[in-house]
């Protein structure tokens, strides 16, 4: 044992867990913190230009990685500043690590300057959080919050340390393993369940598989692509589970929901069991839960039990890690044909393509998507913001491979896509990283170019650029009579800022130069920005409309599809 | 309102479950548990907490509305809370089910036999008494109560404090943990979150 301060055992404990890459902003409580990162080398400190970029930049490294992503902020504003991220990564389950100074315990709970009581604020968006009041509580403290935050359903923690725990010393005890007698998350998937899902499937005749994020965080395209084949189980995921299954599979069907395929969502809504792997039956993916597919039987595999029987009642429930669950189910399974079922999709499927884009001058958000996928042969990591444009990145660009599709769906974080970009780049340095942009949402985060520049990283920027907040433009046309109010945006000249950080920028005003622009960000090393003007008033369908179910999913109106 | 029973109305209790969550005894988890139940919807009809006859584990006694929500997602949701150890819905079991109420009545030289009388058929202690007031101290389960309670109403009821629910299995079946957390680590635990006594350095930053 020797003796360490607190900033230093913080930061050999972050090393100890294999920390690579801290995505923070200073201040005075941090500062002993900051002075001591020169002595550890082995960690890259990557400064924001605000809080929020730090944490969705921990987020979009973690979702690209697989590994926890961590972010640092200063006490009071530095600390609220991370609030949004941490939410953001909440409701995806992403595994995030944030840590954050506070007062000196002696004005700790005295409205101290910069104090903000962050334990108590994300209690609520965090698996677990820390308050840390001794030194030498801070080995277990940390290995307990890495164990909790990537293990079992995996989830933001909060780690609170007063700036007086950073200075004191203590002696450094790290402890070989954590014993938490209050978490103990299931792998496994109870053997008996296993085999009474095994004869479900084999009783179906209309199953399919919905597979969600889960999957991805499980890394289990593989044990999935096993047991679809085997028992011939058309799939289709949840948004976020997009790339859970090839989708060039031809047991692929798309993904479902509000803005789903229109045959994915007949699909669940026909079929006669539904297998939901690592997904949460979102209302987002499932429309109206009390009108969904009536008479549907449902085996939900899942590593959180209370998401089991949440918002369906579920006829086999299998606590366990799709990775571990989906090897022995098949297994269990026979092997099987359903071509009538296969055909009867494929027929809906012929009759409502949903993705096809028609012919048209304009230069249409979706012929953008299509262009970018044939030029870079479907193999970029696409991170999207929310809105239309995250909508069209997810139906118009066909993904091959988990964590491929990087995009905020639980809490729908607007200002998500360049510092998502930014952190998913660090994470995968040799990538093709393209950050598909809301007109609306970069603004929200822009500043975070500066880091794209810091850190020179050849990232892709793609600007969906309708001068609208498009997504909230839509609802006002279709649901309340066209009276748009407060949704057309002023935009600055993007290239122009772009040119302020010295970034490259083109700017992409009709269709013909969408795909030479394409090839010369592409070909081009650094960081490079595309400002596509795209038609202003296209609409995302199909679509479920708010409150309805997926049986009455609709699809674009003529005068529309006449545009 | 009806003055007579000063607003007081026993809730129906068709519902209810009583659920025991053997918790982490740390700071922060009394909010933990009400900030689920709030965010989640479900009403508490009472809860207590306290010290158990494990050393750093509290035992909490939560009654639930099972209208609001199913007990089962309560036991799951509950269970997701890292300081939640063990969670056991009692509902089904045959429990000894108790609460404690201090009732201070109003009262004079005239009707304070009258007062005793009720209090002696219902086994309450008084444990105080004076000129214009009487302070009754009860246990039992709620029906009980509730009996005395209105039984008090006519005289008027100056204060009414209850202790909520505290439940046990009959039997040899308990809601425990046999579980003992490494020496080490046990020492951590016993400390972590709580403040420091003494003198701390002062810094403004
Ligand atoms: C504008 C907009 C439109 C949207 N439209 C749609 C839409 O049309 N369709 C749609 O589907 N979504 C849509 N969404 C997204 C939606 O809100 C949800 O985020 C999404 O449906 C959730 O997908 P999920 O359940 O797969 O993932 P998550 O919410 O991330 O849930 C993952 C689940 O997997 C479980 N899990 C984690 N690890 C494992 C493991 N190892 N093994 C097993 N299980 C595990 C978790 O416990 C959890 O239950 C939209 C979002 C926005 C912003
Ligand atoms: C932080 C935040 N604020 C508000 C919203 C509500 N909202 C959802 S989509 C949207 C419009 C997004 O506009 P833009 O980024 O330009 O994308 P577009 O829909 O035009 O493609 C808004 C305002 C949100 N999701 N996030
Ligand atoms: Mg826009």
């Amino acid at each position: 044992m020797a003796r360490m301060t607190g900033a230093q055992m913080v930061l050999e404990c972050l090393q100890r867990e294999g920390v690579e890459v801290i995505f923070g902003y200073p201040g005075g409580v941090v500062l002993p913190l900051y002075d001591t990162l020169p002595q550890y080398p082995g960690i890259r400190h990557i400064l924001v230009r605000h809080e929020q970029g730090a944490a969705h930049m921990a987020d979009g490294y973690a979702r690209a990685s697989g590994r926890m992503g961590v972010c640092l902020g200063t006490s009071g504003p530095g600390a609220t500043n991370l609030v949004t991220g941490i939410c953001t990564a909440w409701m995806d389950s992403v595994p995030v690590f944030a840590l954050t100074g506070n007062v000196s315990r002696a004005l700790l709970g005295k409205d101290g300057f910069q104090e903000a009581d962050i334990t108590g604020i994300t209690h609520s968006i965090t698996k677990h959080n820390y308050l840390v009041m001794r030194p030498e509580e801070i080995p277990l403290t940390i290995r307990e919050a890495a164990h909790i935050c990537r293990t079992g359903r995996p989830g933001p923690v909060l780690v609170d340390i007063p700036k007086d725990v950073f200075q004191e010393s203590a002696e450094f005890d790290w402890p070989e393993r954590v014993h938490l007698r209050g978490y103990r998350p299931t792998y496994e998937g109870h053997a008996g369940m296993i085999r009474r899902a095994a004869e479900l499937i084999d009783q179906a005749r209309r199953p399919i598989i919905i597979a969600g994020h889960g999957v991805i965080w499980s890394d289990a395209q593989e044990e999935l692509v096993a047991l679809a084949e085997k028992a011939e189980i058309p799939v289709i995921t949840t948004f976020l589970g997009i790339g859970a299954f090839p989708e060039a599979h031809r047991l692929s069907y798309g993904w479902l929901g509000m803005h789903g395929m229109f045959y994915a969502n007949m699909a669940a809504d026909n079929a006669d069991l539904v297998i939901g792997v690592g997904m949460r039956f979102d209302d987002r993916a499932m429309g109206r839960f009390k009108d969904f597919n009536p008479g549907v039987k449902i085996i939900h595999i899942d590593i959180d039990p209370a998401e089991i029987g949440k918002n369906f009642p579920t006829a086999v429930p299998i606590v366990g890690s799709a990775k571990n669950v989906l090897p022995r189910l098949t297994e269990h399974v026979r092997e099987a044909k359903h071509p009538e079922w296969l055909q009867w999709i494929d027929q809906v499927r012929e009759e409502h393509p949903s993705l096809h884009i028609r012919e048209s001058r304009r230069m249409l958000p979706q012929y953008v998507v299509r262009t970018l996928y044939e030029e870079t042969e479907g193999n970029a990591t696409i991170v999207t913001g929310v809105g239309q444009h995250q909508m069209w990145a997810g139906q118009h660009y066909f993904y091959k491979r988990p964590r491929q599709l990087i995009s905020s769906g639980g809490l729908g974080t607007m200002g998500f896509e360049l510092p998502g970009a930014i952190g998913a780049q660090v994470a995968l340095p040799e990538a093709e990283v393209w950050a598909i942009c809301g007109d609306g949402g970069f603004q929200m985060t822009m500043q975070e170019l500066a880091v794209v520049v810091d850190e020179n990283l050849p990232l892709k920027i793609a600007i969906f650029n309708n001068g609208y907040l498009g997504m909230v433009r839509q609802w006002q046309q279709l649901f309340y009579d066209r009276n748009f109010v407060a949704v057309a945006m002023t935009q600055p000249d993007f290239c122009k800022i772009a040119d302020a950080y010295g970034i490259r920028a083109i700017r992409v005003e009709t269709k013909a130069e969408v795909a030479p622009a394409i090839r010369e960000a592409r070909a081009y090393p650094g960081p490079i920005l595309l400002d596509f003007m795209i038609d202003q008033e296209e609409n995302v369908w199909p679509m479920v409309p708010a409150g309805a179910a997926l049986s009455e999913t609709i699809e674009a109106p003529a005068e529309e599809l006449a545009r | 309102m009806n003055p007579s029973t000063n607003g007081y109305h026993p809730r129906k209790r068709a519902n209810h479950h009583t659920v025991v969550a053997i918790v982490e005894d740390k700071p922060g988890v009394l909010m933990r548990v009400a900030s689920l139940f709030r965010r989640r919807g479900f009403n508490i009809e009472s809860l207590t907490v306290g010290h158990s006859e494990m050393p750093g584990l509290s035992r909490m006694t939560i009654v639930v509305d099972g209208d609001s929500a199913p007990v089962e997602q309560v036991e799951k949701q509950l269970y997701k809370l890292i300081d939640v150890i063990k969670v056991s819905d009692l509902s089904n079991e045959d429990i000894v089910a108790r609460e404690l109420a201090m009732i201070k009545v109003r009262c004079n030289n005239v009707n304070r036999h009258e007062l005793l009388d009720i209090a002696s058929v219902f086994r309450a202690d008084v444990v105080d008494i004076a000129t214009n007031s009487i302070i009754l101290q009860v246990v039992g389960d709620e029906d009980k109560i509730d009996g005395l309670i209105k039984m008090c109403e006519p005289y008027g009821i100056r204060e009414l404090s209850r202790t909520g629910r505290i439940a046990m299995v009959r039997g040899t079946k308990t809601t425990t943990v046999h579980e003992p957390e490494p020496e080490r680590i046990a020492r951590i635990h016993q400390t972590q979150g709580r403040r420091v006594e003494g003198d701390l350095p002062f810094s403004s930053d």
